[in-house]
């Protein structure tokens, strides 16, 4: 490849210097946008204190006995996610059914939901859980329709993936005998997509816990609460600890997951 | 369910057999079933809760419509800030990335002592989500697009680093080893047998991590890290919808038309 360079024609050349500049023209506007010079003055001093309070971790909040601690807070944040993972991997089955092109006989009905889903994927969660928020009030039931919805996007997808790949050999077996569409989903699709199904909820839901840590920013329950509080107050030493538990939650919950997973399939 | 080979029955016939999966898989959704309930109740989350709700999430879902279109020209200078913060963000964390992605891969690090503590470091690095870096850099440099910048560019570093050393794992060792044969020494065996190689897979995917940091970097002002997040904040803290509604319209169109361009360059890339 590399000696066939000096032979390319002059209009390739050209085209190459173009988009060399013009992605450093994009780049030279982005960092004109940054402001590095607003970078507070008093950051040395603010940085020895978090160092400070990150080497000392205030484990007195790991555990108190009556009110809200880190335990506490860790669980709720994994509770969301569990609730939000089974709330979508539900509401999801109906939409994979919809999306997936050998369903349905007409391809403007699997393409009007893939549209449908891919709308719903865009929406950042965290937008989702402001929306919720507002209707039931801030808390934990918030965030876990926040993730039950938003997830809807991604699974659904890969549902409707794995459906377009199934077999279709027990299918027109069953219809030859005379099965109707229920008994066809039953017993011919069904078994074959549970097993993936089943795999990528788990994997949604290593993405949703990480979601759910961020979701208290904004009221919606889980370990964020206590983490924005702490910041507020510029409380470090807390903050380190939040933050411990919460990379041990997220390492933990991979790994078991990760082995949930490869059991699975 | 494993269905029972024949003759492995020995000890239990098979029939046996199927009527213990059947009573495994009745447990394991029973379980399910349960687990389910008691999270329900642990935070107080019931259908009541839910059907009252639902009437106050359509009111507000009217409230957003018909969008403002007057607000566009407030929205455009954040909206622009959001994409700047995105690109910075990103093509640090991937400059960053390279030496660690190096140092991460076996076949470019053979001494475990320093791949294996680096792996494990950009393991803990990718367990943190991007708001809780931006909530904390928020804190420590004050607010504005530098702290959200800092945020993406730490998550961007943890994905393309992640990425790329895998890729680096998966490329063509016969280069490498016709170079090293001939006398070529560590950094002109990067030079010229890895980083061509690598070179595609690692702006492909720099780019699908530039779409990840445009949709997080909407979101990013929500704690305060500059960009459109800020103004949709206050439109909803103000209880104007319809601005909100704008901004979030505006937002799709921005990500969608990136992801359309984005998933070009790398399909003509791969």
């Amino acid at each position: 490849m590399r000696d066939t360079r000096a032979y390319k024609p002059i209009s390739r050349r050209i085209r190459f210097w173009l988009s060399i500049i013009v992605i450093l023209a994009i780049y030279y506007w982005a960092f004109q946008g940054m402001h590095f010079e607003g970078v507070q003055s008093t950051t040395k001093t603010v940085m020895l204190s978090i160092i400070n309070g990150f080497l000392h971790p205030d484990w007195s909040y790991v555990y108190i006995p009556d009110g809200e601690d880190l335990l506490r807070g860790l669980l709720d944040t994994l509770i969301i996610s569990i609730l939000g993972t089974f709330v979508s991997a539900i509401l999801c089955i109906p939409f994979a059914f919809w999306a997936s092109t050998n369903m349905s006989r007409r391809l403007t009905v699997s393409g009007s939901g893939k549209i449908l889903l891919s709308v719903i994927r865009v929406f950042p969660e965290i937008i989702v859980a402001i929306l919720f928020i507002k209707a039931v009030g801030p808390g934990a039931f918030a965030g876990v329709l926040a993730l039950g919805i938003h997830s809807i996007g991604m699974l659904a997808k890969l549902y409707s993936e794995t459906i377009e790949s199934i077999d279709r050999g027990p299918q027109e077996a069953l219809l030859a005998c005379g099965a109707n569409r229920l008994q066809v989903l039953r017993y011919a699709v069904i078994p074959q997509v549970i097993p993936q199904f089943l795999s990528y909820s788990l994997y949604r839901f290593e993405i949703n816990i990480r979601s759910a840590t961020t979701l208290g920013l904004v009221g919606a329950g889980g370990i964020g609460t206590p983490l924005i509080f702490a910041l507020q107050v510029r409380n470090w030493s807390r903050v380190g600890v939040i933050l411990l538990g919460v990379v041990i939650l997220i390492t933990l919950t991979d790994i078991i997951s990760g082995k949930l997973r490869k059991r699975i399939i | 369910m494993k269905p029972a080979v024949p003759g492995s029955g020995r000890k239990s016939p098979p029939d046996i057999q199927l009527i213990r999966g059947r009573y495994k898989r009745i447990a394991t959704w029973l379980l399910i079933i349960v687990v389910f309930i008691l999270c329900s109740i642990h935070i107080h989350a019931t259908p009541y809760k839910l059907m009252t709700g639902l009437p106050q999430m359509g009111s507000l879902l009217q409230e957003m419509i018909p969008p403002d279109w007057s607000y566009i020209p407030t929205i455009w200078q954040p909206i622009m800030e959001t994409i700047q913060i995105a690109i910075v963000g990103t093509t640090l964390g991937g400059i960053l990335a390279i030496p660690v992605a190096l140092l991460c891969a076996y076949n470019m690090m053979p001494n475990k002592w320093v791949s294996i503590p680096m792996r494990v470091i950009l393991n803990l690095v990718r367990t943190i989500p991007d708001l809780l870096f931006a909530s904390i850099f928020v804190a420590m440099f004050g607010i504005g697009p530098f702290a959200g910048m800092l945020a993406l560019l730490f998550f961007s570093f943890g994905i393309i680093a992640k990425l790329t050393f895998e890729s680096i794992e998966a490329i063509d060792p016969g280069p490498l080893e016709a170079m090293t044969a001939v006398g070529a020494n560590r950094l002109q065996v990067i030079m010229f047998g890895v980083v061509p190689q690598a070179f595609p897979y690692f702006v492909s995917y720099f780019l699908y991590t530039f779409e990840v940091n445009i949709r997080a970097a909407s979101v990013l002002g929500l704690v305060g890290a500059g960009g459109i997040g800020i103004l949709l904040d206050r439109s909803l803290g103000l209880f104007r919808y319809d601005r909100a509604s704008m901004i979030i319209l505006i937002t799709l169109v921005i990500v969608l038309a990136i992801d359309y361009g984005s998933t070009r360059i790398r399909r003509s890339l791969l």
